[in-house]
């Protein structure tokens, strides 16, 4: 049987990474960050509609497992709280935000808006907006990474709400019948929804859930981009050589409600600044102040420039055009 | 020509597109070792080997997830439900993701994929084995549906249906599984979208898909008896629905009579007769009959559930009530 791996080690010292690697992975967080906050804002300014996830607070979940994927022949799938990942796969923040403004230069041409962030180039497939819906998908994603024999894994994300589905199961049961190299990852930021996930889970550690399909399982900080790093890193090359797939428990927090129609009564104050206290963010800007690998300076420059990007995006959504009546009739057969 | 069951000749299209495409595989409960819980599937497994003929869990869901992911990431699954029962489990995937990939992602992804297996009413199953799914199948944009009743439309069909870019669902009859039929020996399609005239006919057209093929056949050669000339017209094609055949049918016989073992409610016998109503009205001598299955579930008792669906008697009365016949 396999073994489940104890939570990471403290990422070691960030010096053993160069300046412009740890810069990266800081400079995608604050793009996700200002970027997020942008369309808090544009949506209360009912610029944007419908239902909106935001993904403050985990933007170290996507962009430190991203880095540790080469999308050249990996994948990766989420859910409808989506455009962290699109943003960390290298999409444009124009084109996130278009589609969030539902503007035909939206990557998705304005029919998808919030929950159906894609792009086939850079192999982000979606964006799903049924919970767990993703995870048989990104398991037949995986299924022909194999079948076509090109190492590629996938990395299929969802919350701890979606774990409880049924396509869970079914999924992780295939994935390890046919030994496929799919790294589920529960970005587990403690809430589905309004529902806290100790009143509605039989376990506390999803990981594990891996042992009833003999497969490895992982308790990851989701918090600590480094780490998270460092584990994806293995987590992807260990999939990658032996053709397995994986269970990871990352533990993170979202800033913001479910959905911006969300005012998230159900925790207090002091929970959500004790996150606070362990921002993905800070919690690298720190370590590289430590090391002296960023100034105060630099990060107020990195910062201005994600701010400069997020307000960019919105002029770019404003001026775009809306989509043309006929083009309903499009993107529907091929 | 040779002669050969509907079974034979889904098999050979699934071996003739097998052989000509790699990236076509088939997946699902017992088409491999068990060779199918239909036959359809037997002997793939020994000619294609287990990468590309795939016995899965019973989790109707997930597998037919996988093969949309599958899809969309560059192969072409035919995905085979044991019975279109079971597929009610996979809906979400079919309905939510299949037939929406290629419009949530703007045009950018395709998902080339096949549901195939048996659907309608069979025999002493009761009311959870023996349902008709066309209705449910044709309301969304996104899938294409077909529904073939001869061996040479089966085997055309689903060769169409596994080279298609779009998800195709084939629907399969149980009871129709063993019928014979005319194949010719070298390579054709049928091509998606087309109905076909079974029989012509110049004073009523019966407008029908799926197993009742055989039932408005038979009914026709009784009313011909009578010097009744019934044309029958196979849709084959649910989604995209060929249209103008209906109406080029209904304009040169002014009656007509639609046949679907479906429910009544929204029903593709409904849409149907709908349109003939809506686009040959100035054409119609009387008004359209839908011969449908009863609404009820389907009983267990076999004198019962011969008397809920379509018969060759419910459509000579219709065909005689479009006639003003007594």
């Amino acid at each position: 049987m396999a073994k489940n791996q104890e939570s990471s080690k403290k990422s070691e010292s960030p010096q053993k990474y160069d300046k412009k690697f740890l810069t990266g992975l800081l400079v995608d967080m604050l793009n996700i960050r200002r970027f997020e906050e942008k369309a808090a804002q544009m949506y209360g300014l009912k610029k944007i509609g419908g239902f909106c996830h935001l993904y403050n607070g985990q933007e170290a979940v996507a962009v430190g497992s991203v880095a540790a994927l080469d999308l050249k022949r990996d994948y990766i799938l989420t859910s409808y709280r989506d455009h962290g990942h699109a943003l960390a796969v290298g999409m444009s923040a124009d084109s996130v935000m278009a589609e969030l403004f539902g503007k035909i230069t939206g990557c998705s041409r304005g029919k998808g808006g919030s929950m159906h962030m894609f792009d086939a180039e850079r192999h982000m497939l979606g964006g799903n907006g049924i919970v767990g819906a993703q995870i048989p998908i990104a398991t037949g994603v995986a299924f022909a990474s194999k079948y076509k024999g090109t190492d590629g894994v996938t990395l299929c994300y969802f919350g701890d709400g979606a774990i409880h589905q049924g396509a869970f199961h079914e999924s992780l049961n295939l994935a390890a019948v046919w030994k496929l190299p799919a790294i589920y990852i529960v970005e587990n930021n403690n809430f589905g929804m309004g529902t806290a996930v100790r009143r509605v889970s039989s376990v506390d550690d999803f990981s594990v859930k891996a042992a009833g399909y003999d497969i490895p399982g992982k308790v990851v900080n989701g918090m600590d981009v480094l780490s998270l790093y460092e584990d994806l890193k293995e987590v992807i090359a260990d999939a990658r050589k032996n053709s397995r797939p994986w269970l990871l428990d990352v533990k993170t927090y979202r800033y913001k409600g479910h959905s911006m129609s969300d005012p998230a009564k159900y925790r207090t104050k002091e929970e959500l600044e004790k996150y606070k206290e362990q921002d993905p963010i800070l919690l690298l800007k720190a370590r590289m102040l430590k090391d002296k690998q960023i100034t105060e300076d630099e990060f107020k420059k990195f910062d201005d420039e994600a701010k400069k990007i997020a307000q960019a995006s919105v002029d770019f959504a404003e001026k775009s055009e809306e989509p043309a009546l006929e083009t309903m009739y499009e993107d529907i057969y091929a | 020509m040779a002669e050969i069951a509907i079974r034979d000749a889904l098999r050979q299209a699934l071996e003739e597109e097998m052989n000509r495409d790699e990236t076509v595989f088939l997946m699902g409960e017992e088409v491999g070792e068990y060779n199918g819980a239909y036959k359809v599937s037997r002997g793939l497994l020994d000619t294609f080997g287990p990468k590309r003929v795939l016995d899965t869990p019973i989790a109707e869901l997930g597998f037919t997830g996988l093969g949309v992911g599958a899809a969309i990431a560059g192969l072409r699954p035919v995905v085979e439900w044991m019975t279109f029962n079971f597929a009610l489990l996979a809906l979400d995937q079919v309905i939510n993701n299949a037939a929406k990939m290629r419009h949530m992602s703007g045009g950018q992804l395709k998902c080339p994929i096949v549901f195939r297996g048996p659907n309608g009413p069979a025999e002493f199953l009761s009311s959870q084995h023996s349902q008709a799914f066309q209705s449910f199948l044709v309301h969304v944009p996104g899938l294409k549906v077909v529904a073939p009743a001869t061996a040479y439309d089966a085997k055309g069909l689903l060769k169409s249906a596994i080279r298609d870019d779009n998800p195709v669902v084939v629907l399969e009859s149980e009871m129709a599984y063993g019928w014979t039929g005319e194949v010719p020996d070298e390579e054709y399609l049928v091509p998606i979208g087309k109905a076909d005239i079974k029989r012509e006919g110049s004073d009523v057209t019966l407008i029908v898909h799926s197993k009742p093929l055989k039932m408005a056949l038979e009914a026709a050669d009784e009313l011909a008896k009578q010097d009744i000339h019934a044309e029958v017209l196979d849709l084959r094609s649910l989604r995209p629905l060929d249209e103008e055949a209906i109406y080029e049918s209904v304009r040169k016989t002014h009656r007509c009579v639609v046949i679907d073992e479906s429910w009544p409610m929204a029903s593709v016998g409904s849409h149907v007769a709908w349109l003939v109503s809506r686009n040959c009205f100035d054409e119609l001598d009387a008004q359209v009959e839908l011969v449908a299955s009863e609404d009820v579930p389907m009983p267990y008792n076999h004198k019962l559930e011969l008397a809920v669906q379509p018969s060759v008697e419910k459509i000579i009365k219709a065909v005689k009530t479009v006639l003003y016949i007594k």
